[in-house]
Formats: C-alpha cells, structure tokens, sequence
C-alpha cells in the first residue's frame, strides 16, 4: 500500500464520509484512494475533486459541523489557498471528527516551496501529526478523528513526500460504519461568532491545546527507555525512520535515547520538561525547526537553528547518518553520498499540445513577457515560453500588473499569459475579471487539455460529475467580460499561429483576448488518442537544429556524427507537428503501415 | 530472511513504478516486509525516475548510497547517474542500448539493448520488463522467473493481451 492508499484507507476504516481535496503532488492519490476504498467497500460517501483548495476545506468542514467525520487533503502550497478557512475554523472548532491532509514536499520534488505545514498548524493553533512512514499514516488517521471529536478542534496530518509515496506491506482493518446522519445543531454564537465572541473562542482554544500536550495517545514514544544515555536524540516524521535505520546499523542504541515525536505541535509540556534533564538533545525534523523551536533551553539543543543540521532540503538518510554519528561522537568514517545528478530536466512529452502552443506564442509575439503557471505547462521555460511562474493563478494578474506597469511609465509591451484548464478554474477568474475591469491588455491562452495532467489525470470542473453538469471555459471567460474569445487546436500550427496573431491585435486595441488551446492530453489513459503515422527526417536535414531548440520535443534527437536530426521511434507519438517546424521542411510522415 | 536493497532507474513513462510494484508484491508473496519510494509529479513527465526497494527488517524508504544490493537500470545513462547507490560488489543489470561498449557501462553484471528487443516483440512499452528478465539472469535478485511470473499472472489475469506480452518481455530479458 503506498502511503496515500494507507492514510485514505485509515480514514474510511474510521467512519469518514465527507471527503474533499484539489490535486497537488504528493496527496493528489489521497482522494483517489479513498474512493476506491469506498467502491471496494461498498460505503456511503461523498468524494470531490474541489474546484480549489479552499473549497474543499469548506466542503468537507460543513460536513464536520453536521456531526459527521469528514477530511479533506491537499499538498502545503494547497494549505496556502485554504489558509482563510483553517484560521478561523481552529477558533470554531469541530463536531464530528475532522482532518486537514497537508503533505509537505521537502526537496522541493515537485513544488514551489519547501515550507514546512506544521508551522501553518502552529499559526492557526491545531494540533499537528507527523507519521513517519504509511503504516503510521494510517494509524494516525484514525488518532486525528479521535483527537478531532475528544477536543473538538480540527486536526492536521501531515505526512511528506517519502511517506505519500512510500509503499509498505499493510493489512487492512474492517470499515467501521458509525451510522451518523448530518445534524448541523444551531449556534450562531459560535458559527457565526462576531469579533468579540472571537475572543471568548481564542482563550478557549489555549485552554484546548493545553490539554492536547497532555494527551497520551499522541506523546512522544522513547524506543529505547533502557538507554542511560545522557544524550538525546528528537526525531518526527520519515526523519524518526531513517534515523532508527541508522542507529541500527551504527549500533547507535547505547550512545543515545531516542525519541520519536508524533505530535510536533503543541509538543507535550511534560516532555519539554524532561529533555531539560538531558545534557545534549538533537533535534532531526522536517523542514523547519518546530520541535526544536518548543524546546526551551536553546543551550542543550542542536537542530535546525543551531546550524547542527541543514534548514533547507531534504534531510536524507545518509545526511542523518553523518549528523548522528558526529552528535554520537563516534570518528566521522567517509560516507558515501550520491552523485550529484544533473540528470535529465523533465520536458513536455513527445506530441504534447502545450509545445506547438508555445510554438506558435513564439511565432505570432515574439516580443512578449509570457508569463505563466503551475501545470505541465511550466515546462514551456525549456522552449523559452515561460518568464515567470509564481503560483496558481498568478500568470493573470501578473499579465494586468505588467501591463499597468509597462503603461503608467511608458509604452505598453506585448504580453501573452498561459495557464491550463483546471488552473484557470481554481485561482484564474478573479484576475481575469480584474483584469477586465481595470482594462487591462494581453492575451490569454487558456491551455485546455481537459484533465489536471501533472497530478495524475484529475478531471477537471468542465467535465461536470455524475450528479452535476460541466462548467464551459468559453462561457466564464465571457461571463467576466472578455470581449474577444476563440477556440482552436494547437496541433494545427499554422491556424493557431494565426488565431494567436489576431489576438493580439485585438489585445493591442481593445483588452484582454482570450485564446482557448483545446487539444487533449496524451497521457490522459480516459482518452481515446488516434494512431498517426511517426514522423521521419529526410536527407534534406541541414543540422540547423532549429527543431530541437525552439522546438524541444525530446523525440527529435541530433546526431552529432552525421550532424541531422533524427526521430526516436521508441517515443515520437506522430502528432506531425514538427513537420510544420522544420524551416527547411526536411521532415515527413511515415506511411499509414506502422 | 530474505534482505535486499535495490536502485531501479530510468526515465518518466518507461513503467518504472510497474517493476518496482511487481518486485514489492513478489517480496511480499514470499513473506517478507517491503518499503518501497517512488517518483511522481513533474519529475515523471520525461525527467529521470528513481525507485529505491527496501526488502526486509528496514525503516527507512530510502536506500543510502553505498549499501544497494543491486541497481537495475533501464537507460543506459542511469547507470552512472546511480552507480553511487551501489555496495561494492553490487550487481548492476541495464539497458544498455545499442552501444554495448561505452565506458559508462564497465562494470555491468548483466546488459541489454532491450530497445531493440522491445521493437523486435513489437511492444516498445515492454522496456522495462526485459530488463527486469535480464537482472532475473544475473541470480542476484532475491526471487526466482517462477515467483515473479507468478505475480505477473495475478496482476494481469484480466487482461490476457497484456499478460501475454509482460511474460514474453520478461521471458526475452531473461534469455529465454
């Protein structure tokens, strides 16, 4: 079981029947999983993609203030957008179990931001869970349900990248069915409390969080009471593992006492008492230093803070191997690290939409700011189509705020933004009604491939569900006032050149135009995608090489001994648009045999 | 008990995550724990692939450089991008495409142009498992042809078309 299959089967043992989430690596399999628990186990739930982060949260902590156990799950970028919700509902607090999923990427793997959520957990005053590998995720899922309803607050759990995607032999529990219906108990004094009443509810929520750093079940586990070490050795999370790992191997269990905290936040009073009496504790974490910033006596604690382990990056296992035998005060042997590995920088797969929509933004402006988002499209900054990515939604309003800057001070300059569909949908609209409203001018080209691509093929609002109808992209754009719209694929290179010239000019006069790329994703398995002939190079091939950069598509490969371009067969996926690129036309199709 | 820590690598969309599964369930059907720690996300959309497979008494997802038991890479490239995972004397089994001599790939313990050979069985998707087959030909790897077709037929008795060409990618890795 991979450790999203483990959290969401934890939570469907456990009675959850609300649960909402917005796809982001690592939780994007968190919901997947659990309404494939729901199928296999024939249970009554409500499972959504939500339009967003901060939907979701709100979806699924109704569905708690109606007395039932709800989740909802989200990678920490995610946790920025459903901030709002979270702040105030710690103050609200909960009626039927509640638990907010945020898996953190320490790496960064596949994000932004290396930021670590607990401190979220801190801010907001919950209560936060660290498992430390996907039998504990599970564990602690049903932990958070109880914690959530015995002290009525909601509760974090949040696991990182190595324990989202570990996998580990696990044997299921039977599904527990609580048989709870919805019964949203009227109380505007504390579901609607005003200022004053918030007061009340911040004093009561110290009082809470007093007696969560006394709760049993969550403290701090020694796994080698026995030790008469006077050294101490702090560690939560998939940090905990790979450190009993080293310690094993070392022979490390007489040098120091080990303790794995479950529950960073609020660390227990009496253990902050206790490593008081230690002479020396380290401290290994993830990513910030939020145990070590519990414990008191800076003196005695090395961690994040006092330079005794890095502050950015992940905390490898062979990283903790050389902190642990340094703190041990073992002799440093020569570890072994990994190379480093440049490697290969991810592209955008062989026939993607999204290259030929690069392409030709290219080709129709070519002095544009392009600025952009956070999708498989970002990939774009290979073929020199992307300028600036900052955060979901953010390539609108970052168009509008060039253009208001390049204006006020001068003349105005070309801008093209791209964001994918299910982007658009999830922080896209107030920009672009922004951006209608103080009369902003640039093009936006709305990368539709029907699916959340990067995160595994999540569907997008356009779908519509089995119980709901899709929302048309075309009908929101001019819904917020953009006056010029079209629809267009980009795999026919030439007409979409062109649609993205006459944008442009219509940007130039009048304000936003908007393009719609629609062409399907290649990865997405629910699609049908027609076999096409691979394309070939001829002997015309002048090695200009102007395909493989402008163009990108790692199917095109040069060979420096004939000095041409040739197609990698294993990968070329025909979608002939490079047959278009080519400014010698040197490349072809193969005949309909293949 | 069985203890074996393995480095399989490769590039995003050669099947990477599908061995590493196969080998976790094969592990696991002969009574041993299993971690395993996989790639996703941006890095799989053509980036390089790492999966690290931990069978035995370990809590650790991660296998540290040094201590891998064998590496099984499925482009020729990975070898020496991931060679430093490897204990010495660690088996190395790769994809060593059409240019068996270069120098990167001294030391191999066992190497196939499995491109070629996945085009010749006409499945180009089957890259993966041949090379699997190939690592199976070394006798290093914690489990036998028997247990790992064993968990191939379990996995895809649904869909014969598939099972039929998995069994013959592996049964042309492994030489056979």
């Amino acid at each position: 079981m991979q450790g999203n299959e483990a959290m969401a089967r934890g939570l469907v043992e456990h009675g959850c029947v609300v649960a909402a989430s917005y796809p982001g690596t690592p939780a994007s399999e968190i919901l997947t999983s659990i309404d494939a628990w729901r199928k296999a186990e024939g249970v009554s739930m409500h499972v959504e993609w939500a339009v967003n982060e901060k939907v979701a949260f709100e979806i699924a902590y109704a569905a708690s203030q109606a007395g039932l156990r709800a989740v909802t799950a989200m990678k920490q970028v995610g946790l920025n957008v459903a901030s709002d919700p979270l702040m105030s509902a710690a103050y609200l607090g909960t009626v039927g179990g509640f638990v907010v999923i945020s898996a953190d990427d320490p790496g960064p793997h596949s994000s932004q931001t290396e930021q670590d959520s607990r401190l979220m957990a801190v801010q907001a005053k919950v209560p936060v869970l660290d498992p430390s590998s996907p039998a504990e995720a599970r564990e602690m899922a049903g932990l958070a349900f109880h914690m959530s309803e015995e002290f009525q607050v909601p509760v974090m759990l949040r696991p990182t990248t190595r324990v989202c995607h570990a996998c580990q032999d696990i044997v299921p529990e039977p599904v527990q069915d609580l048989g709870r219906k919805a019964d949203f108990r009227k109380d505007p004094k504390r579901w609607a409390a005003t200022p004053k009443f918030r007061y009340d509810l911040h004093l009561k929520l110290n009082e809470t969080l007093a007696r969560i750093a006394a709760y049993p079940p969550s403290a701090p586990r020694c796994h080698n009471p026995e030790s008469l070490s006077r050294r101490a050795v702090v560690a939560s999370g998939v940090s905990a593992a790979h450190a009993r790992e080293v310690m094993n191997a070392a022979g490390l269990w007489d040098s120091c006492t080990f303790y794995q905290v479950l529950q960073p936040y609020p660390l227990h009073s009496a253990f902050v008492e206790k490593m008081h009496g230690y002479d020396e504790v380290l401290v290994l974490e993830e990513t910030t230093g939020v145990i070590e910033m519990q414990l008191r006596d800076y003196r005695k604690v090395q961690g994040k803070l006092s330079g005794a382990v890095p502050e950015a990056g992940e905390l490898l296992p062979e990283t903790i191997e050389q902190i642990l035998t340094r703190f041990a005060g073992r002799p440093q042997s020569e570890l072994a690290q990994a190379a480093p590995a440049p490697g290969k920088r991810p592209t955008l797969c062989p026939g993607c939409p999204h290259r030929s929509s690069f392409y030709a933004i290219k080709k129709a402006v070519p002095k544009g700011i392009y600025t952009s988002d956070i999708g498989c499209y970002t990939l774009g900054i290979n073929l020199g189509g992307v300028d600036t990515v900052l955060c979901m939604g953010a390539s609108i309003g970052q168009a509008a705020g060039f253009y208001q800057a390049y204006r006020v001070t001068g003349e105005p300059c070309d801008i093209v933004a791209t964001i994918g569909d299910s982007t658009f949908f999830h922080a896209g609209i107030p920009p672009l009604i922004d951006a209608v409203v103080q009369g902003a001018r640039f093009v936006l080209v709305i990368l539709d491939n029907t699916t959340t691509a990067m995160t595994g093929n999540q569907p997008t609002p356009s779908q519509g569900t089995p119980s709901g109808k899709g929302v048309d992209i075309a009908s929101v754009v001019t819904g917020c006032g953009v006056e010029f719209c079209r629809s267009a694929d980009p795999l026919n290179l030439p007409a979409f050149t062109a649609l993205v010239k006459e944008a442009l000019a219509f940007s130039r006069e009048s304000g936003v135009a908007v393009v719609i790329a629609k062409s399907p994703c290649l990865v997405d398995k629910s699609v049908r995608q027609p076999r096409r002939p691979q394309a070939v190079v001829d002997a015309t091939c002048t090695g200009c090489r102007h395909c493989t950069s402008q163009f990108e598509c790692p199917a095109l490969v040069f060979d420096p001994a004939s000095g041409k371009v040739s197609v990698d067969v294993m990968i070329c996926s025909g979608c002939g648009v490079c047959l278009e690129v080519c400014p010698v036309r040197a490349i072809g199709q193969k005949g309909e045999n293949l | 008990m069985i203890s074996q820590q393995l480095i399989i690598s490769g590039v995003g969309g050669q099947g990477i995550l599908f061995i590493t599964r196969l080998l976790a369930e094969t592990a696991i059907a002969l009574g041993a724990q299993v971690l395993t720690s996989e790639t996703h996300g941006m890095a799989q959309r053509g980036g390089i692939v790492i999966s690290h497979l931990k069978i035995g008494d370990f809590s650790s997802p991660l296998v540290r450089p040094g201590h891998a038991d064998g590496l099984i890479a499925l482009k020729p490239g990975n070898v020496e991008l991931h060679r430093s995972f490897l204990k010495p004397g660690g088996f190395i089994a790769a994809n060593s495409g059409a240019v068996a001599a270069a120098p990167e790939l001294a030391g191999l313990s066992a190497g196939i142009d499995a491109d070629a050979i996945s085009l010749q069985l006409g499945n180009p998707q089957s890259v993966n498992l041949i090379v699997l087959g190939c690592a199976l030909s070394t006798g290093r790897l914690f489990c036998s042809r028997e247990d790992l077709e064993g968990v191939i037929r379990r996995k895809l008795q649904h869909k014969p078309p598939l099972l039929e060409g998995a069994l013959a990618a592996l049964a042309a890795g492994a030489g056979s």
